[in-house]
């Protein structure tokens, strides 16, 4: 019989090994998953992981890499401070939404001013924005109680909600016939979020991103904020016998994330996207919640996460033009990673033991 | 092996690192109340689990009544007679007496029936207790009654109890002695598990001393001394706690009519407490668990704030101060509870030295903290209070419980306060390693600091206290001087016997 046994320490070695071994068993899982659709396993499981770095068209598909990869890294840097303490923002989606709106409206009330300093409130704009929308759960969790998880969660269809109203109705083109959806920030230099060096999909929200790994790093290492994290998290009794302060950290934590998770949004919109449209999220709000985890809610994993995801959101793309696999299986794949990561998590707590059933 | 009830040879029980039972033998004999004494760690708790089916043995074997015993599990052994009240009760707080008693039956009656037989069995043994009463509202020593009167309804024929008295005011013990002895008489056998040796020369016929694993001797209590069994049990002799004498100096600690909610629902609210310390003086506060000790630690060290002027810190008022302030001003605590309360279980030593050290030993600058330093400090606690581990990398929750124990007093020992207040501060430390701790106390209040000792182990109050009081349901009784005070006096004071005092009138 199988059991599983405390450890008395977790692993360290494993809590390295088993985001590898998540990435093995989910491509074996979606394997059998393409097979049973009628896909050759191989050549999907290929076309997905391997063909964007070094197939015959890598040198369109890298830049996407960073491109992709940049908004969750991002916002999944910011939610892992807050799942550290046990702070359950999964409202990141709505975030990034309000801080993009938000971004996009200076940058469209400015128009078609040509001014240094319009880009730089773009960027405090998106970011206020996605803070004040993560402070409505975080207020009413402090004040009344409520569950942060499901008050985040709900306010990302109002968000939705009130993107379809700008694209349709306050921010819609003037000179877009009637479609709905706003100007093309891409086309107006002062708000436009280019790439810095051409060809590698590097842009402000990248180098951002960057930035914000090596602060995280700082302030869980070395900092008695990032230490009263995840004191909370780990053992919230001690956390106040220590002295931490709750609903300081809640506010905190679902600051940061929310100003992240807007930030990205911003720079997406003002970026790659361009404008705001009805279809402008496509979940990276909720993708990175498993980037976070998948990198162990450690600023260098979640990098590598990041640009993991990025990669099946790229082969993905692939994947469904070439061998017509349908967009939910990659999903699909995207969720395994996330499942199978939380099941061979058990490892680093516990070892397996093989025992002898006691005969009574 | 005729006669015998229960024998065990040979049994030895190894976990990883540690043996905890190696080659134990002694036999039972019917109606014989048998004490297994031993220091914490000695490997009691491992013993009476395997014979209860919760452990299985690696090697060795029982015979219970002349038939080979090898209990898989709790039910079997309980199938063959062997019934087993734990130190920790395993009780729903929101249910009634009958209807937790019914949760431990294979095949329960009604309730109505089984109420009265709980009324039955608790006449007939002396155990005071209405089976519709909620048990979230019983005290610790009517707790423990449901527990052996679940255990009675299954007529057994060996009752094992662990440390049954370390909840017990002394007028709930000797109800409980008086309840054993019945049982005795009337062919029952008794594994009694203590350290207490008072108890055992007042209850047992025979005692097993093991010590660190071992069977190291056996005696017969009522002729050995009290001092001699404690050798077999520490295999040395005793430092007993000294202290120079000390003129009491300034009130430095001052509860006023302290008044708190308790924030759990069957926590105790602290009901008007006033009190005061002075520089160089020890104040012991006895209670049968579950009276208010919690809250009154939790109230002290700014978990439960209160009104400002219900807690006073040398002449400033700090009731309504959190946790980091009051640690600033010199007011240092110890919760009872080790992991998850005082110490954070998956977090290093160093981190764990940082939880309260990190202002008053200076463990950062501007908010960014020295790891160095901090490592240097879980390192000191280390080395003065002789916590066995292999560094302060290692997790608290790899450390045995008195390991711990030591590690976090003497965390807040090491800060030098000004006041400490500890709860239950040797509880589960070996005796060597308590006197160490003990001795720390006194060397603080030496010191001038003010010390407040919460604890439930009345010896070891009259050993560090110098003034003595007790809190019951929540409130404090008057404060007497602790020198000459009689163990009825401090029965009395912890509230009696909970419940029915004329059980064995």
């Amino acid at each position: 019989m199988l059991t599983l046994e405390k450890r008395p320490q977790p692993s360290k070695a494993l809590s390295y090994i088993t985001p590898v071994l998540a990435v093995i068993v989910t491509m074996i899982a979606g394997g059998l998953l393409f097979a049973a659709l009628g896909k050759d396993p191989v050549v999907a499981i290929r076309t997905i992981f391997w063909e964007p770095l070094f197939g015959e068209f890598a040198s369109y598909y890298r830049p996407q890499l960073l491109v992709k990869g940049g908004p969750l890294i991002l916002i999944a840097l910011g939610l892992s401070l807050g799942f550290r303490a046990g702070i359950w923002n999964i409202g990141a989606e709505g975030q990034y939404i309000i801080g993009a709106i938000c971004g996009a409206g200076v940058a469209l009330a400015f128009y078609p001013l040509d001014a240094w300093y319009i880009f730089p409130l773009m960027v405090i704009a998106g970011a206020l924005g996605g803070w004040a929308w993560a402070m409505i759960p975080a207020i009413l969790k402090v004040k009344f109680g409520t569950n942060e998880i499901l008050v985040s969660l709900m306010l990302v269809y109002v968000a939705e909600q009130l993107l379809a109203s700008m694209a349709l109705g306050l921010m819609k083109n003037p000179e877009g016939y009637g479609f709905p959806g706003s100007r093309n920030l891409q086309q107006y230099p002062a708000a436009f979020n280019g790439e810095l060096i051409a060809g590698t999909g590097m842009h402000w929200g990248v180098a951002a991103a960057f930035i914000a790994a090596i602060f995280s790093y700082i302030l869980l290492n070395r900092h008695i904020l990032g230490f009263q994290i995840r004191l909370t998290g780990e053992a919230p009794r001690a956390a106040k016998f220590s002295g931490v302060k709750p609903a300081r950290l809640v506010l905190i934590c679902m600051g940061v994330a929310g100003a992240l998770a807007g930030m990205a949004g911003m720079f997406e919109v003002a970026g790659p996207s361009g404008q705001i449209t009805l279809s402008f999220n496509v979940g990276y709000g909720f993708t990175a919640i498993i980037v976070a985890f998948l990198g162990r809610l450690h600023p260098v994993g979640i990098i590598l996460a990041g640009l993991l995801m990025a990669l099946t959101y790229i082969g993905g793309d692939v994947a469904q033009s070439r061998l017509q696999l349908p967009a939910a299986a990659i999903q699909m794949v995207q969720g395994m990673l996330l499942f199978f990561l939380l099941a061979v998590d058990v490892l680093t707590n516990y070892r397996i033991k093989m025992t002898k059933r006691e005969v009574a | 092996m005729t006669g015998k009830l229960l024998s065990i040879r040979g049994l030895t029980k190894a976990y990883p690192g540690v043996v905890a039972n190696s080659d134990v033998s002694f036999d039972i004999e019917p109606g014989e109340v048998h004490a297994l004494l031993g220091e914490n760690g000695a490997g009691k708790s491992t013993l009476v689990k395997m014979i209860y089916g919760l452990v299985k043995p690696d090697s060795g074997h029982m015979v219970l009544q002349g038939r080979e015993y090898t209990p898989a599990e709790p039910q079997a052994a309980r199938a063959a007679g062997v019934a087993m009240v734990f130190q920790h009760f395993s009780l729903f707080d929101a249910l009634n007496v009958a209807e937790n008693v019914a949760l431990g039956m294979a095949n329960p009656p009604k309730t109505s029936e089984l109420a009265a037989k709980i009324t039955d069995v608790s006449e007939q043994y002396g155990l005071p207790l209405d089976p519709w009463k909620i048990v979230g509202d019983l005290s610790a020593g009517e707790r423990q009654r449901v527990e052996i009167i679940r255990c009675l309804l299954q007529d057994p024929k060996l009752l094992i109890m662990d440390e049954p008295t370390s909840v017990l005011t002394p007028q709930e013990v000797e109800i409980l002695f008086a309840t054993l002895r019945k049982l005795k008489a009337e062919g029952t056998s008794i594994l009694y598990i203590s350290h207490k040796l008072e108890e055992i020369r007042a209850l047992c016929d025979e005692a097993t001393i093991l010590r660190l694993g071992k069977k190291v001797g056996t005696c017969v209590p009522r002729d050995t001394s009290a001092a001699q069994m404690a050798e077999l049990m520490v295999g040395s002799e005793l430092h007993r706690p000294e202290r120079a004498a000390t003129v009491p100096g300034a009130v430095r600690l001052a509860l006023r009519g302290l008044s708190v909610t308790s924030p759990g629902q069957f926590g105790t609210s602290l009901k008007d407490i006033s009190l005061e310390v002075r520089a160089g003086e020890v104040l012991g506060l006895a209670g049968v668990a579950g009276n208010g000790q919690d809250e009154l630690l939790a109230a002290l060290a700014g978990e439960i704030l209160a009104k400002p002027g219900m807690v006073v810190l040398d002449g400033a008022e700090i009731g309504a101060k959190g946790p980091g302030a009051r640690r600033k001003m010199g007011l240092l605590t110890a919760p009872e509870e080790r992991l998850g309360h005082a110490a954070a279980p998956n977090m290093s030593l160093t981190e764990n030295a940082l939880l309260t050290g990190a202002e008053r030993e200076a463990l950062m600058q501007n908010g960014f903290l020295k790891w160095g330093k901090a490592k240097s400090f879980a390192e000191a606690i280390i080395k003065r209070f002789d916590v066995r581990t292999p560094g302060p990398e290692t997790a608290a929750r790899a450390l045995s419980g008195g390991n711990l124990q030591k590690f976090v007093i003497g965390r807040e020992v090491m800060q030098r306060p000004d006041v400490l207040v500890v709860n239950q501060p040797t509880w589960g430390v070996d005796a060597s390693a308590a006197a160490v701790i003990r001795q720390a106390l006194l060397d603080l209040a030496v010191g001038g600091a003010a010390i407040v000792v919460i604890s439930q182990d009345l010896d070891e109050l009259m050993e560090v206290a110098d003034n003595f009081a007790a809190l019951n349901e929540g409130r404090l009784s008057e404060i007497r001087p602790a020198k000459g005070l009689s163990m009825e006096e401090i029965g009395l004071m912890m509230g009696g016997a909970h419940g029915l005092e004329v059980a064995h009138a």
